[in-house]
């Protein structure tokens, strides 16, 4: 067999550990980013990342901190890769330490931790309120390592266009398009990881990136591979309202002391310690933040009348909060102009993170042997809510579960892509090149931006934090309404040179998509679980719906099916914050 | 101050090898926007101020909270990310919108900065342990010498220092600031300190540290305030010692 190689779709946390892990196995890796990997997502985040490190003498243990994340994710996840990233945390944690991360320290230089949401114990690592840059440094400094050595080619400034999947149903390599030139290419690889990060995008404004847009997933989606438990999407409590963007303000001014309160009667009021005693401001992020839509929303008890209750971290020491928060303290200043040091800032929830994703197996990979999905991208670790400090850990822990089980597929291969036949990517070429010279040519009255905007409003407005079905059922009419639109869109610029437009096109198209697989999959699931709420159907329901959704792409809309769940491990129990969660025992 | 629009200049190139031309816009005025959702207005409706349907500006963004670094572009002719400058605090109108200079424009205001990360690799940017596999606790480090390299870290490979120094152009082989500030955050660090000789062999020489000026506008330029002259001075000291060291011992 000749030389090995694969792809890896994505230069976050996720795509560089996995990287990293086929590099170290002697394995080529193509790197391909939308931008510098160093510029990817993962910088973000902020408040850090969970291990149960136990050196706060606390007796927290790796059973606990499952026992939290599958509570916290309201018994939705799969048990056994949950348990195995919490029992692997502590050691990738150390690992990251020998990295060079600057994580925050005891007095006596070992790793400090705080406290985050949903727990009882400080279990966070973390650096400032930087930890997703910090980490990401890390790992692009590790893989800018094996690039030099000649094993990492990274292919920046690139979009992933689609799979080629051959006649067996095979993934032999991917489609890309050169983001300067605009030129589409073929690349063959023995297999192909696609680690793109969450969607917010398809909410228009989030606290992600504007790289967020799901577009890979989306793109895979429609070539046959199962989207999973779409509808799951979170809601972050505290963010700052933006006209391009939500800014987060992290969990960690939580963990630090910071309050949440908003006034009634003329009186501060801090509505999270009155109704959730046993975890106060501490609750999870689905409980804070349908607490701070209901007093603003159902209330009408904002700041100022407006959807508005404030964070307040004024009663804490300025150094010590340039110390532990001096990234949120910066970002708020920068871009609010008060000072969260002298008074309280001002949040409202935001769409944050998607639980759901790309449907794999224990390994990582898609129905479609040879494509694997990890990180952000993928489905697995979350259930129906994400523990704060949970995605960088998930991130990072789906990397060296993903790249090394791409090591152990490719070793199985009988043919290198090399030896495939080329009519394979001759004919995925053929098509995406087809798809391109339609949308460079659209001269219709839309405006994609516009669209886009239409798009992300209603999906904010009826697929957040409470949900109805008849909104529901009309979102997705309005989403297939946008989607008849999309081909009367006007490209604008017909360049053949760095066109951001027609890219936005093709991503939009992408993200249309998923809208429709987030929406109807609310729609179906008649019950209420972590961040999926229906007024309407207030009770998790177990026996109809601790089940997994999948979603399969057709031209007429997705179809839907659900997967048992796999809790050999914790017998689920019902989920409440306003008294201890009681413990499931090690057995 | 109160405006009805909000008048962009902007310096536009169609490719990397056409020439460069102004083209200047009006767009309607909302409270709290920044140079980033301006230009995202635009896009909804690309007209210029002679009323001209043109093609949307191209410019880089990703995260919008200054830590990603995309966004670095001359506004005003300061460099500094498009995110974090709000259209409120800047007075001047027209607000100028330029490419960085000492960058490779690819589209209008989009730049290679490619160079950056290469330097990253001649100085040998990582901490070199012999796996990601796991060896237990890492070593310890005291939290005030953490938190003085923690402000290293946070260097976005965003370009103003690169822009704004005198002794840097394409054509300098100045390594620059952040190669050098990268350069005395892994020497800090327990295990990365075992590679410190051959980071300092890095730049030493041709286009390394003695090539800066001393004009300071480097720590002036970065957003993120790190004390890019202080770590230069650091390093002049270690560099001078360890040159008379590779001398004495050669």
């Amino acid at each position: 067999m000749a030389e090995k190689r694969i792809i890896v779709v994505g230069g976050g946390l996720s795509g560089l550990m996995a990287t990293m892990k086929a590099a170290e196995k002697g394995v080529k890796v193509d790197l391909f980013s939308l931008c510098p990997v160093k510029r990817s997502h993962s910088v973000c985040a902020q408040g850090g990342i969970n291990a149960a490190l136990d050196t706060k003498g606390d007796n927290d243990s790796t059973w606990e901190h499952f026992d939290d994340t599958i509570y916290g994710g309201d018994f939705l996840a799969n048990q056994t890769p949950v348990k195995e990233m919490c029992d692997k945390a502590p050691g990738l944690i150390y690992t990251m330490d020998r990295m060079g991360v600057m994580f925050s320290r005891t007095p006596e230089g070992l790793l400090d931790l705080r406290l985050f949401g949903g727990v009882k114990y400080p279990r966070t690592a973390f650096a400032g309120a930087t930890t997703g840059q910090q980490l990401l440094y890390a790992c692009d400094e590790q893989v800018r390592k094996w690039e030099d050595a000649g094993m990492v080619k990274k292919y920046e400034e690139w979009e992933f266009l689609s799979a080629v999947i051959d006649d067996d149903g095979v993934c032999r390599g991917i489609v890309a398009q050169d983001l300067a030139t605009m030129e589409i290419s073929t690349f063959a690889a023995d297999a192909v990881l696609l680690a793109t990060g969450g969607a917010g995008m398809i909410y228009g404004r989030s606290t992600n990136s504007i790289i967020n847009t799901g577009s890979a997933a989306g793109a895979v989606y429609q070539q046959g591979v199962s989207y999973a438990n779409g509808e799951f999407v979170q809601i972050h409590p505290t963010a700052m309202p933006g006209d391009d963007k939500n800014r987060l303000m992290s969990e960690s001014a939580r963990g630090e002391g910071g309050r949440v309160w908003t006034y009634k009667d003329g009186k501060p009021w801090y509505f999270l310690e009155e109704w959730y005693p046993a975890y106060g401001n501490l609750v999870p992020r689905d409980i804070a933040a349908r607490a701070i839509f209901k007093v603003c929303v159902e209330m009408g008890l904002g700041i100022d009348g407006e959807n508005k209750v404030y964070l307040d971290l004024s009663h804490k020491d300025s150094d010590f909060l340039n110390i532990r928060l001096g990234g949120i303290m910066e970002i708020y200043e920068k871009f609010h102009g008060d000072d969260p040091r002298k008074v309280p800032m001002k949040i409202f929830p935001s769409v944050h993170y998607f639980m759901g994703g790309i449907h794999v197996d224990y390994k990582h990979q898609t129905a479609v042997p040879g494509l694997f999905a990890s990180g952000e991208c993928d489905y697995m670790y979350h259930g129906a809510n994400r523990l704060g400090a949970n995605s960088l850990l998930s991130a990072l822990y789906s990397g060296t579960v993903s790249g090394p089980a791409i090591v152990e597929y490719i070793n199985g291969l009988d043919k290198s892509a090399k030896e495939v036949d080329k009519k394979h990517f001759e004919q995925e070429l053929k098509r995406q090149q087809e798809w391109n010279d339609k949308i460079i040519k659209m001269d219709g009255s839309e405006n994609p931006y516009k669209l886009h905007q239409e798009m992300g409003d209603i999906m904010t407005e009826n697929v957040t934090v409470v949900r109805y079905n008849d909104k529901l059922q009309q979102t997705d009419e309005k989403l297939q309404e946008l989607q008849e639109r999309w081909h009367n869109i006007n490209i604008q610029d017909a360049s053949a040179w760095g066109n951001q437009g027609l890219m936005f096109t093709k991503q939009l198209w992408n993200m249309m998509q998923l809208a429709r697989v987030i929406t109807i999959g609310a729609l179906n699931r008649d019950e209420s679980r972590g961040a999926h709420y229906k007024p309407d159907f207030p009770n998790r329901n177990d026996d109809e719906w601790m089940k997994t959704t999948k979603a399969k792409y057709t031209p007429d809309g997705p179809v839907f099916e659900y997967e048992e769940i796999d809790n050999q491990w914790i017998k689920p129990r019902p989920r409440k914050y306003d008294v201890d969660k009681g413990a499931s025992k090690n057995e | 101050m109160s405006r009805e629009f909000i008048h962009l200049k902007v310096k536009r190139q169609d490719t990397a090898e056409t020439s460069a031309y102004w083209e200047e816009f009006k767009i309607p005025y909302k409270p709290n926007m920044n140079v980033v959702s301006v230009l995202m207005e635009l896009r909804k409706n690309p007209v210029n101020v002679e009323g001209r349907k043109t093609n949307p500006v191209v410019w880089e963004c990703n995260c919008l909270e200054e830590v990603c670094g995309a966004c670095s572009m001359r506004i005003n002719g300061m460099p500094r990310q498009a995110c974090s400058a709000l259209i409120d605090k800047i007075e001047k109108s027209p607000i100028v919108l330029e490419p960085l200079h000492k960058f490779p424009v690819i589209r209008d205001l989009k730049v290679d900065r490619q160079v950056m990360f290469d330097y990253l690799r001649k100085i040998t940017g990582w901490v070199n342990i012999d796996g990601s596999w796991e060896l237990g606790r890492g070593p310890r480090f005291p939290e005030k010498d953490r938190q003085w390299a923690y402000q290293l870290s946070r260097c976005m490979t965003c370009g103003c220092c690169l822009e704004s120094c005198p002794n840097y152009s394409e054509r300098s082989p100045f390594i620059g600031p952040q190669a050098i500030n990268q350069v005395r955050l892994f020497n800090a660090h327990p295990i990365g300190q075992m590679d410190r000789e051959k980071r300092l062999d890095a730049i030493m020489g041709v286009g390394g540290i003695t090539d800066c000026g001393n004009a300071q506008n480097c720590a002036r330029a970065c957003p993120k305030e790190i004390p890019l002259t202080v770590s230069i001075a650091d390093l002049n000291k270690d560099t001078t010692l360890y040159g008379m060291k590779r001398w004495l011992y050669k």
